[in-house]
C-alpha cells in the first residue's frame, strides 16, 4: 500500500493518468445521481433501480451494437425506449408508491431492481461486455498515460447530456411545472398543473438520463447485469452529500467520487475499488449525523 | 393515542388489581402451540429427507421475528440485518478453529487441510463459538447502531444495507479469515443424516427460543415505548423513553438471536464464504423483509406465517420456475409492498378485529400507514 503511495510521488504523472480516469467516469456518475435527485426532490421516491436503468441502458446499446449501430448513434434511440420504459413502470408501479412512507419507495423499487437485473442476466448471459466503438487510444506525457478517445467524446457528451436537461429543467414549459412541484405539489395543482403527468415525465426523463449514462459506461467500461447495485449506490453517495437540489454540488461530488475511486483502485489494490463508494457511503451519513446532532444542540 | 385506550380499559380490569397490566396479550390458543411442538419434534422423522429443508423453515422463521423487531416494532427498516448473521458466522468460525489451532496458517492453507475433531470437541467448541458470536454481534449492534440509529427513514435503509454490503467487501478482502475463499469449518464427526438431525434440534431450539423471548418481549413496556418510537419518535422522545437506549437494546436483540443462528449455519454449511454463505444480502437479507412483510409485519405471529408460507412457496415452485424464480421473487417483492403492504396477519386483524381482541379507532388505524408519516416526507421533500 505504502509503496503504491511511494510511486505515486516518485512519478508524478501517473496521478494525471488516475485523475483524468476519474474525471472521465465520475462525470457518469453525475448523469446518474443527478437523475436520482430530480426523482427524490421532485416525487420523494428514493429510487434504488438507478443502477439497473442505467446497466439496461448499456445492454440496450450492446444489444443495437450488434446489429450494427455504433454506440454513440444508438444513444437517442435507447434514450427514447427508456423514457417510454419509465413511463411503463410509472403507470404499473411508482403511481402507487408516491404518496406512502419512504421506505415503500425504497424496497418497491428494490423489487424493481432486483426485476431487472434477474432478467438482464436471463437475456444476456453473465459475462462481462463492452459495446465496442472502434476509437484509438493514445499515449501522452511519454508513454505513460493513455488516454482512449472514446472516453474524451463520453465526457463531452455527459457535458452536453447536463448542459441539455439543466437547460430544459430551466427554460422549458414541462421543466418549469417540474420544479414548480418540486417546491410544492399541492400550489402546483391548484396552479392548473397535471401534477400525475409531471410525476411520470420527471420518472421517466430520469430513466432516459439513466439509459444515456449507460450507454456510455457500456462504451468507456464494463457492464454485466449485476453491476447495477454499485452504481444505485454511488449515485446516493452522490445526492446523500451533496444535498438536493444542488446542481454544483452534484457534478462536484460526482467527479469527486470517480477520482476517489480510482485513487483507491491504485493506491489499497483493485479490490478496493469497490468498496470505496460503500465505504464513502457510510462516512457520509456518518457525517451528516454529526450534523444533524450539532443542530440538535442548538435546539435545545 | 390507540394503545392510551387499550391501557384504560384494562387498567380497569382485574389485571390492574394485581399491579400488572396485560399489553398485547397473546391470545393464539394453546393447542396451536402444542400442534407446532408436535410438528416440529415428529418432522424429521416422518420427512427425513426433507430434515434441512424443515431445519431452513426455522431458520427463516427466525430471520422474519429478528427482522420484525426493528421493521415492524419500532418502524426501523433495516436492509443489512444480514450483516449480524455473517458476522456471527465468521466469529464463530473463527472461535472454533481458534481453539485448536492458528487461524491464520490455518485459512492460508486454503481448505487443504480440515480439523477433524471427536465429538466431545466438536461440540464443545461449536458451543462456545455460538455464545461467543451471540456475545460479539450484541456488541457490534450497540457500537454500529449508534452510527446508524441517528439515521432516519431511508438513510437508515441504506446505511444498514451500506453496512452489510461493506461488511461483505471486508470479509472478501481480510486474508486472516480467508478472504474470499473462505473458512472450511471443522468436520462433522458424525454421519451425514445424523448431522441434519443434530442441526434440524438446533435450529429447532433456536426458533422456538426466539419466539418465546420474543412474546414475552412484546408484552413488556419496552414493546410500547418501541411501538411509540415507530409511531412519532419526537413525541416518544418527549414522553421521557430514552429513544437511542431502546433502539440500541432492540437491535442487539435481534443481533443476538441472528449471530447465534448464523453461528449454526455455518456449521451446517461446513463452509464460511463471504458472498454466498455469510453475508448473503440477496437472498436471505431480502427474504428476512419479505416475509416479515407478507405475514404483516409489527406483529408476532404475522413474521412466522410470512416465513412458513414464503419457504414452503419457495421450496416447492423454485425448481419449476427455470431461472425465473428471481423476477418472481423480485415481482413478489414490488405487488407485496406496493399492493399488500398490511401482510396477512393485518389483513386479518382490519378484517376480523375483535378476534384480535383490538378496540381501535377505525380512522385512526386507517392513517397510521407505515412508520414514516405523510408529513414527514413532506419534511424531507422541503429540504
Amino acid at each position: 500500500m505504502f509503496d503504491n503511495i511511494n510511486l505515486l510521488t516518485l512519478a508524478p504523472v501517473l496521478n494525471v493518468q488516475l485523475l483524468l480516469d476519474g474525471l472521465f467516469i465520475g462525470a457518469i456518475f453525475v448523469l446518474a445521481a443527478y437523475g436520482l435527485a430530480l426523482v427524490w426532490g421532485v416525487m420523494n421516491v428514493k429510487n434504488l433501480a438507478q443502477g439497473e436503468f442505467v446497466i439496461m441502458g448499456g445492454y440496450l446499446a450492446w444489444h443495437l451494437g450488434t446489429l450494427g449501430v455504433h454506440p454513440i448513434l444508438s444513444m437517442p434511440i435507447v434514450i427514447v425506449i427508456m423514457f417510454a420504459f419509465g413511463w411503463v413502470l410509472y403507470l404499473t408501479i411508482i403511481r402507487y408508491v408516491i404518496t406512502r412512507d419512504l421506505f415503500t419507495s425504497l424496497l418497491a423499487t428494490f423489487g424493481i431492481a432486483l426485476v431487472l437485473q434477474q432478467a438482464l442476466n436471463l437475456a444476456y448471459g453473465p459475462e462481462v461486455r463492452t459495446a465496442e466503438s472502434g476509437f484509438q487510444t493514445h499515449a501522452i506525457l511519454g508513454g505513460l498515460v493513455t488516454v482512449a478517445e472514446i472516453k474524451v467524446i463520453s465526457f463531452f457528451l455527459c457535458i452536453l447530456l447536463a448542459a441539455a436537461v439543466i437547460t430544459f429543467m430551466k427554460k422549458s414549459r414541462m421543466g418549469q411545472a417540474i420544479r414548480a412541484t418540486a417546491q410544492d405539489a399541492r400550489a402546483a395543482k391548484i396552479m392548473g398543473i397535471d401534477t400525475e403527468r409531471v410525476y411520470a415525465f420527471t420518472y421517466s426523463l430520469n430513466a432516459a438520463i439513466c439509459g444515456a449514462a449507460g450507454v456510455l459506461v457500456s462504451m468507456i467500461w464494463v457492464i454485466q447485469p449485476f453491476y447495477g447495485i454499485p452504481h444505485s449506490i454511488r449515485a446516493f453517495v452522490i445526492v446523500t452529500a451533496a444535498g438536493l437540489g444542488n446542481i454544483p454540488g452534484v457534478i462536484i461530488t460526482g467527479l469527486g467520487l470517480g477520482v476517489a475511486e480510482q485513487y483507491s483502485g491504485f493506491v489499497l489494490g483493485l479490490e478496493f475499488q469497490q468498496a470505496t463508494a460503500l465505504i464513502l457511503l457510510l462516512l457520509v451519513l456518518i457525517w451528516r449525523q454529526i450534523q444533524l446532532a450539532q443542530h440538535r444542540q442548538v435546539v435545545q | 393515542m390507540t394503545s392510551d385506550n387499550t391501557l384504560h380499559s384494562q387498567a380497569g380490569g382485574p389485571a390492574a388489581d394485581s399491579g400488572r397490566i396485560e399489553l398485547n396479550p397473546d391470545r393464539t390458543p394453546l393447542y396451536v402451540y402444542g400442534l407446532i411442538m408436535a410438528f416440529g419434534i415428529v418432522a424429521p422423522f416422518i420427512f427425513p429427507s426433507y430434515t434441512t429443508q424443515i431445519a431452513l423453515l426455522w431458520l427463516m422463521i427466525l430471520f422474519a421475528l429478528t427482522w420484525d423487531i426493528c421493521g415492524g416494532q419500532m418502524g426501523y427498516n433495516s436492509l443489512g440485518n444480514i450483516f449480524f448473521f455473517g458476522a456471527g458466522m465468521y466469529i464463530c468460525a473463527v472461535v472454533q478453529v481458534g481453539m485448536f489451532t492458528d487461524v491464520g496458517t490455518y485459512t492460508s492453507a486454503r481448505g487443504g487441510e480440515q480439523l477433524v475433531l471427536d465429538y466431545g470437541d466438536y461440540f464443545f467448541s461449536l458451543i462456545v463459538g455460538t455464545g461467543v458470536a451471540a456475545v460479539g454481534c450484541v456488541i457490534l449492534a450497540v457500537v454500529l447502531g449508534r452510527i446508524v440509529f441517528g439515521l432516519r427513514g431511508p438513510y437508515f435503509a441504506i446505511g444498514t444495507l451500506g453496512l452489510a454490503l461493506a461488511a461483505r467487501e471486508l470479509a472478501s478482502t481480510w486474508q486472516w479469515i480467508g478472504g474470499g475463499s473462505g473458512i472450511a469449518m471443522p468436520v462433522y464427526p458424525g454421519l451425514p443424516h445424523e448431522k441434519s438431525v443434530v442441526f434440524y434440534i438446533m435450529f429447532l431450539m433456536l426458533a422456538i427460543l426466539t419466539f418465546v423471548f420474543l412474546r414475552w418481549l412484546y408484552s413488556t413496556r419496552f414493546a410500547l415505548a418501541i411501538n411509540a418510537i415507530r409511531d412519532d419518535e419526537e413525541k416518544a422522545e418527549a414522553m421521557g423513553i430514552h429513544t437511542l437506549r431502546h433502539k440500541l437494546v432492540a437491535w442487539s436483540v435481534a443481533a443476538f438471536f441472528l449471530g447465534m443462528s448464523g453461528a449454526v449455519f455455518g456449521n451446517l454449511t461446513g463452509f464460511v464464504e463471504p458472498l454466498e454463505v455469510a453475508f448473503p444480502a440477496a437472498t436471505f437479507g431480502i427474504f428476512m423483509v419479505v416475509m416479515a412483510l407478507l405475514g404483516g409485519k409489527g406483529t408476532l405471529w404475522g413474521p412466522v406465517i410470512g416465513a412458513t408460507l414464503f419457504h414452503i412457496v419457495k421450496e416447492v415452485t423454485w425448481t419449476y420456475l427455470l431461472g425465473w424464480q428471481w423476477v418472481a421473487l423480485g415481482l413478489l417483492i414490488v405487488v407485496n409492498v406496493v399492493f399488500f403492504q398490511e401482510g396477512i396477519m393485518g389483513w386479518m386483524q382490519r378484517k376480523w378485529p375483535e378476534r384480535f381482541g383490538i378496540t381501535v379507532d377505525q380512522r385512526l388505524s386507517a392513517s397510521a400507514g407505515g412508520p414514516q408519516s405523510a408529513s414527514q416526507g413532506a419534511k424531507e421533500a422541503g429540504q
